[in-house]
């Protein structure tokens, strides 16, 4: 057992725990931080297999931006207290029943297919930057420029949809014994 | 390293999302949930392209993350919204549709 399978198992147990635990812990900001440790885990998978490229961007757009903003938002509604309800014993369980099997009909499924690759230790060189810089403007120019108008749009949208609506102020004061 | 072990860590953590998605009543939680699950899709692609020596597979995972983070920012806007409206997040409260 070299240092590469040492590191695998290691992320692999670090990935594993931590999505567990963004299922299972009582607090939502709890949950944040075990999602960008598993994204940290995910990132060092990356590297493992020489997505370097990936693995930065991995970093900074979703544990950088995307689980900043969640958290913002968790702040925002002052939501990081104990007080979720849970649902009821029956629903939990059916959850974990059918996540369960769904991973046995995965697993079941995949016994027979004929997936006997490995991955070579040797570093190749299309993780980094200018190879995939080179097929993203030969082969993928249209997406790209799609995936633009896209976050334009989407910028746009959640402009539009956060704004502060100040000409019904009736309808906020719908349910205040909630809060 | 066998493409096995990669396969059945993304599926893990897939499903692992889907019990988050199915038990948790948090709607938060539930974008969460989902973004583990994209995650585990980009961790099997990037497997088979070093498998493959494939860049294109990669270029995916670029696209995913993308469309995660426009997804986000939409969702993230609407569950505030919400919020504003009927303060809580609470699935259970937001189900206005079914009536």
């Amino acid at each position: 057992m070299d240092l590469f399978e040492i590191l695998f198992w290691l992320l692999t147990i670090m990935a594993i725990s931590c999505a567990l635990g963004v299922v299972l812990s009582r607090n939502p900001v709890n949950s944040v931080l075990f999602l960008i440790a598993t994204f940290f885990s995910i990132s060092g998978h990356y590297i493992l297999m020489n997505a370097q490229f990936l693995a930065i961007v991995n970093i900074i757009v979703y544990a950088g931006a995307i689980m900043v903003l969640f958290l913002f938002v968790i702040m925002l509604m002052n939501l990081n207290a104990d007080v979720e309800p849970q649902k009821s014993r029956l629903v939990q369980f059916a959850g974990i029943i059918s996540g369960g099997i769904l991973f046995l009909v995965i697993l079941a499924a995949l016994r027979d297919a004929r997936t006997h690759g490995t991955l070579e230790r040797e570093a190749t060189d299309i993780g980094l930057i200018k190879n995939l810089g080179k097929t993203l403007f030969q082969n993928y120019v249209l997406p790209f420029e799609i995936s633009s108008v896209l976050f334009l749009s989407a910028m746009i949208g959640a402009i539009v949809i956060g704004k502060k609506e100040s000409v019904h102020p009736v309808v906020s004061e719908r349910n205040p014994h909630q809060n | 390293m066998p493409i096995q072990y990669y396969i059945f860590l993304s599926i893990a953590l897939f499903c692992i999302g889907i019990m988050g998605t199915l038990m948790r009543r948090n709607a938060i939680i539930i974008f969460m949930c989902i973004e583990l699950m994209l995650n585990a899709v980009n961790l099997l692609l990037v497997a088979f392209s070093k498998m493959f020596n494939d860049p294109s597979s990669q270029i995916f995972v670029f696209f995913i993350m993308v469309v995660a983070a426009a997804e986000v920012a939409v969702g993230l806007a609407i569950i505030v919204m919400m919020y504003r409206k009927v303060h809580s997040v609470d699935i259970n409260i937001l189900n206005r549709l079914k009536h």
